[in-house]
């Protein structure tokens, strides 16, 4: 809508210096307070206004909290840290979906021009068993990383690696593999799951080492071990609804899903693991 | 004069320095590796990569990060590649040549003996990566590709589409991970080091606060390694991320640890310009766009132009600049150039956009040439990242680029060793000086932190701990005590002070200061002038501040006041060597120090010495150099003309 | 817990009964509608009868309906304890939810969905039992085989019986329009050529299926109001 109004000044030709003004923003925003992990928590509405355009979503948060403390107040916490997408640090839930309403991008890099002047805006953590709230829209996510620790790596040791192009890698398998590692273990797949299933954030990481050469001598192994570890931390079960991957922000397929659960098949008929 | 400090380059040739040195440092032997400690403060690429390497080796080890995970360190935003002399493209690469390119790309300013080594090692550091699983780019015989990256002669350059930092760190984390699983590395997430606990005038641990609990821990070690990365945001605006922090190389600097070429900043001249007082950081767009984009500004100064009324503007009124003053490079000059051009352009009031800070970057010929597709398969992310940001269409009206500082080439000083001028203190990757010189490479950041953190700490910290007795230090030390308190000094004081300006506010008051005069340009009444008003910045913050909440739970209020006050006594040591340093060289310009022809001169007879800057106490620090001695490389000029 | 039990006790071993017992399921219907299309053969349920008495007496068949009960309690139990963990999963719910539109809301109602089959179940088990064990049903005239057909015709005389059963293949059509896709992602069959086509037939299946069900009763009840006139 903005887009179009703005485009639409374009035509008339008025300065840009005015065109931003004109469109900046009243909005109302519902946030999720919590001040430790055991309180209880709940929704908080403040006015900002004058936002414009061209912020991120982030620093109209930035905004509101100078307001905030300027008025003695606890600013609203949030995790934030590249601000351009790859750390996968930002996480909120807003207007109902994880990093807002476009696809393929973070937070972090959502701009407030796709919000209108007037919008209600909810904003809450992630929410699930596995991620608990910290304080407010932060939750602990160090449920990922064990689940990486238990086997998501090629356990190879500093130095007596072979030459890099020992091993010839087919174009479209070191591709494919690519495309499974772009994942930022954000949690945006927990977050829109309907059971705070974990399943795509471990199907990318089995995925790209069960795909590369360098991954075959533990394949079997890492895949009993890490869906072992998701289990443990609580994320539920997969139903196939696809809505991890539709909220993803690095376009995380679903075929990941399927080769993870070949994996585990393969896995668990195969290897010599009884216990 | 450079007596006090010893850099510890061992004799001999260049090309032998290095496998001698590590045949002639003391080594722990393997039983004894258990009964010591390395506390590694940080985990991006060198930290992980340290940190991985000691536990695989068979130490003990404390990793802090105070990201919530190891994986989240900012060397995962590098996009280019990592450069390595493995000459897979037979096209006359080799270690000399990427050691020769990156000691001419520093502009001589650093040390021969680190960056031979550097070069040494790169080889082996795509190897590793490649074997934890890695997934560079490869060509469709299923080899390794490489593309040449920053103007390089040779292409050295290896990368994973535009997430090379993200992947290699993805490697390094598994590393990291593997040693947590097995328990030879304790991983501290959300847990920042405030100090150096010194003993004896050695470093024998640190004191971090736990950044959810707000507890203040004791940590005790044999040795403790710093990877805490640049000191970019100093300048609040800069493309690193929003937690990046100087406050551990800062307060181990307190503590002894020289600081070398602090004013060595890298700009990077293509981002996104800033649009409004909202904006918390710059995002960087990868330079390889310049390969295809024309830079230029209208002839006449047009404030406030738009990206579409830029499509009016006829060619005969557009100022394409790179393309007249360096006719043979054009827009490809290297970054410090094309910076600094971009600066004089604005200065001149030629800039365009909203805030007249920015200038044009224009693919309209390249698509009429090659077509829309090829321009989309080859830069279609980044157009994508730009029009998410800035809501403008690249493939219809031109970009807007400003630049926006990246790197910080300067550093803690360090020797052959990379230890700290305090024993046992080590630095390592972007937080220590030794590589880059007065500019660094494209694609060189990478590999050098993964070098220090695979390929020469895991080497170099034997020497230091096999002269160490078994026992640690007790955390119950009276140094312990004192250190502590001095954290929590600092913490009361900045909540107690109740002021009516917040962090940010005077955050950005201090980038502003640094950017306008001890950024790209500089002249010596300027860093004067600078040095005055960040005089009065400091004193009007231990003043009037505002943090709220208290020490005692998740505070981010209280992390960034923390941090700040740090940035502001460094950027004092900035602007101090910036004064000192009255050459241009690398990545800055001195007005003073300039060619007939406007362009960078550098002044070898007076300045070739690393500053290595000693805290006093007293405000003013103390200057130290070290000589640099070219054995191997003949200085010259640069030239693009 | 041996390895196998073990295997097939985590999330994703959990979801592996689901998609086999479930493809076991979906083979079975076909033969159940078969079976049931017999009632609309015109010859006033024999055909439906003689299947109906081959299938109590055949041993092979006997043996299966144990493994097809078997499979029942699997997909049934599994269901419920996987329902279970994954409400656990997520303690606190969002205050708002718009999901993406890319998720079909069959997807997300496979549980809900599930326990209204299995309340239908319950009552269809509890008229077969009751008929093949309890309350003997007379033979047809001149043979040793059960009138079934007349039973069923008889049932399907009241409305609200059709109503009920034709409600329930709706839903039925709505778990087998996920689960017949999701069974096969499951076990891992996700290919560009091959998923298109799985997923065509499970949309084609879902529908004729229960259609077929559900068509079956509503037949019956219109010859009943037909003949009535």
């Amino acid at each position: 809508m903005l887009n179009l109004l703005n485009e639409a000044i374009n035509r008339t030709g008025i300065k840009a210096d005015k065109t931003i003004k004109n469109l900046n923003m009243n909005l109302t925003l519902k946030i999720w307070r919590q001040k430790n992990q055991n309180d209880k928590g709940g929704f908080e509405s403040y006015q900002v206004s004058d936002v414009s355009p061209d912020m991120s979503f982030l620093e109209m948060i930035d905004v509101l909290n100078e307001d905030l403390v300027k008025e003695d107040k606890d600013p609203v916490h949030f995790d934030h840290d590249c601000r351009e997408g790859i750390c996968g640090t930002c996480s909120m839930v807003i207007n109902g979906r994880p990093h807002g309403p476009k696809e393929g991008i973070t937070t972090c890099q959502l701009h407030m021009r796709s919000f209108s002047d007037g919008d209600h805006i909810t904003i809450e953590p992630w929410r699930a068993k596995a991620f608990p709230v910290i304080k407010d829209l932060v939750v602990d996510r160090t449920s990922f990383d064990r689940i990486q620790q238990a086997g998501g790596y090629v356990s190879v040791n500093t130095g007596g690696a072979p030459d890099a192009n020992e091993i010839p890698i087919p174009k479209r398998i070191a591709d494919e593999a690519f495309d499974a590692a772009t994942c930022i273990g954000c949690g945006a797949c927990v977050a829109a799951c309907k059971n705070a299933s974990a399943m795509l954030f471990v199907s990318a990481k089995v995925s790209q080492l069960a795909m590369l050469p360098q991954g075959q001598v533990e394949r079997k192994t890492r895949v009993e071990k890490m869906v072992a570890q998701m289990d443990e931390e609580g994320f539920g079960a997969c139903t196939n609804t696809g809505a991890c991957a539709a909220e993803c922000p690095k376009g995380i397929d679903l075929s990941n899903i399927a080769r993870l659960n070949r994996e585990y098949i393969g896995a668990k008929l195969k290897s010599e693991n009884v216990s | 004069m450079s007596s006090v400090l010893n850099s510890k380059v061992p004799e001999g040739p260049l090309a032998e320095k290095w496998e001698k040195h590590k045949f002639s440092v003391k080594l722990v032997n393997p039983a004894n590796k258990r009964k010591y400690d390395i506390i590694v403060v940080g985990t991006g690429l060198a930290g992980a990569s340290a940190a991985a390497s000691f536990g695989e080796l068979g130490y003990n080890v404390k990793a802090f990060a105070y990201q919530d995970s190891p994986r989240r360190a900012h060397s995962i935003a590098a996009q280019g590649g990592i450069n390595a002399s493995k000459n897979y493209q037979n096209d006359g690469d080799s270690t000399f040549r990427l050691f020769y390119d990156t000691i001419k790309g520093g502009d001589y300013r650093s040390r021969e003996a680190n960056v031979y080594r550097l070069a040494e090692v790169s080889t082996n550091i795509i190897d590793q990566c490649v074997a934890q699983g890695v997934p560079f780019a490869r060509d469709y015989g299923g080899l390794l590709d490489n593309r040449s990256f920053g103007g390089a002669q040779v292409s050295r350059t290896f990368y994973a589409r535009g997430q090379t930092g993200q992947q290699l760190l993805l490697g390094a984390y598994g590393a990291l991970n593997r040693q947590i699983s097995n328990g030879k590395v304790k991983m501290y997430n959300r847990t920042e080091m405030l100090d150096v606990v010194m003993v004896n005038g050695e470093a024998k641990g640190i004191i971090t606060r736990n950044l959810i609990t707000g507890e203040i821990e004791r940590h005790s070690a044999h040795a403790v390694v710093l990877a805490t990365g640049g000191y970019g945001n100093v300048f609040f605006l800069s493309t690193n991320a929003m937690g990046c922090n100087a406050t551990a190389a800062w307060r181990a600097h307190r503590r002894g640890a020289f600081f070398a070429n602090p004013c060595f900043t890298q700009i990077h001249p293509t981002c996104i310009p800033v649009s409004g007082e909202h904006q918390s950081k710059l995002t960087l767009m990868s330079e390889s766009l310049r390969n295809d984009g024309r830079v230029w500004v209208p002839k006449e100064a047009r404030k406030g132009l738009t990206a579409k009324e830029a499509l009016n503007i006829p060619e005969e009124e557009r100022d394409y600049y790179l393309e007249r003053k360096y006719p043979s490079f054009g827009n490809l000059v290297p970054r410090d150039v094309a910076s600094r051009n971009a600066k004089d352009v604005c200065d001149e009031g030629r800039g365009v956009g909203p805030s007249g800070l920015a200038v044009f970057l224009d693919f309209a010929d390249a698509i009429n040439r090659d077509g829309e597709d090829l321009i989309r398969s080859k830069y279609g992310n980044l157009f994508d990242m730009y029009m998410q940001i800035t809501g403008d269409n690249p493939y219809e009206v031109p970009m807007m680029i400003y630049p926006a500082v990246h790197y910080t080439m300067g550093g803690l000083w360090v020797d052959y060793n990379l230890q700290t001028t305090i024993p046992g203190l080590y630095a390592i990757g972007e937080c220590n000086f030794s590589d880059h010189g007065a500019n660094r490479l494209g694609a060189s950041a990478l590999m050098q932190g993964l070098a220090d953190g695979y390929f020469v700490i895991p080497y170099t910290i034997g020497d230091y701990l096999a002269s160490q007795p078994y026992e640690k230090v007790g955390t119950d030390h009276e140094a312990f005590d004192e250190a502590e308190k001095t954290v929590n000094d600092h913490l009361d004081k900045l909540l107690n002070i109740n002021g009516n300006k917040t962090v940010d506010e005077f955050h950005k008051e201090l980038g502003k200061i640094m950017w306008d005069y001890c950024g790209m340009s500089r002249t010596g009444e300027g860093l004067k002038k600078a040095s005055g008003m960040v005089k009065e910045l400091k004193e009007e913050f231990w003043k009037n501040v505002k943090v709220v909440g208290t020490a005692d739970e998740l505070n981010q209020s209280l992390e960034k006041a923390n941090r700040v006050s740090d940035f502001i006594e460094l950027a004092e040591v900035m602007i101090q060597d910036a004064l000192d340093r009255a050459e241009s060289c690398g990545g800055h310009f001195r007005e003073e120090s300039q060619t007939p022809e406007g362009e960078a001169l550098r002044i070898d007879d007076e300045y070739s010495y690393v500053s290595a800057w000693e805290f006093t106490g007293n405000g003013a620090a103390k200057l130290n150099k070290e000589d640099l001695v070219f054995e191997n490389v003949k200085l010259t000029q640069r030239s693009y003309k | 817990m041996s390895w196998f039990t073990k295997a097939f006790s985590t999330t994703i071993g959990r979801k592996l009964v689901m998609s086999l017992t479930g493809i076991f399921l979906i083979l079975f219907l076909i033969e159940h509608l078969i079976g049931n299309l017999l009632l609309l053969n015109g010859d006033g349920g024999l055909a439906f009868n003689e299947f109906a008495h081959f299938m109590k007496y055949n041993r092979l068949i006997q043996i299966g309906e144990v493994v097809l009960f078997g499979g029942f309690l699997f997909h049934i139990i599994d269901g419920i304890i996987l329902i279970r963990k994954n409400r656990k999963s997520r303690p606190v719910q969002y205050a708002v939810s718009n999901k993406s539109e890319v998720t079909s809301w069959a997807s997300k109602l496979m549980g809900p969905f599930g326990i209204i089959i299995l309340v239908f179940l319950i009552v269809h088990m509890y008229d077969f039992f009751r008929f093949k064990y309890f309350s003997p049903v007379a033979d047809m005239p001149g043979t040793d085989i059960s009138d079934l057909a007349s039973l069923v015709y008889i049932k399907f005389q009241s409305v609200g019986y059709v109503a009920f059963y034709v409600i329930a293949m709706a839903v039925v059509g709505f778990h087998l329009y996920h689960g017949f896709q999701s069974a096969f992602q499951t076990l891992g069959v996700n290919h560009v050529k091959y998923s298109p086509i799985i997923k065509g037939l499970g949309v084609l299946y879902s529908i004729v299926v229960p259609l077929g069900m559900a068509l079956i009763p509503i037949i019956i009840y219109i010859n009943h109001i037909t003949q009535q006139i």
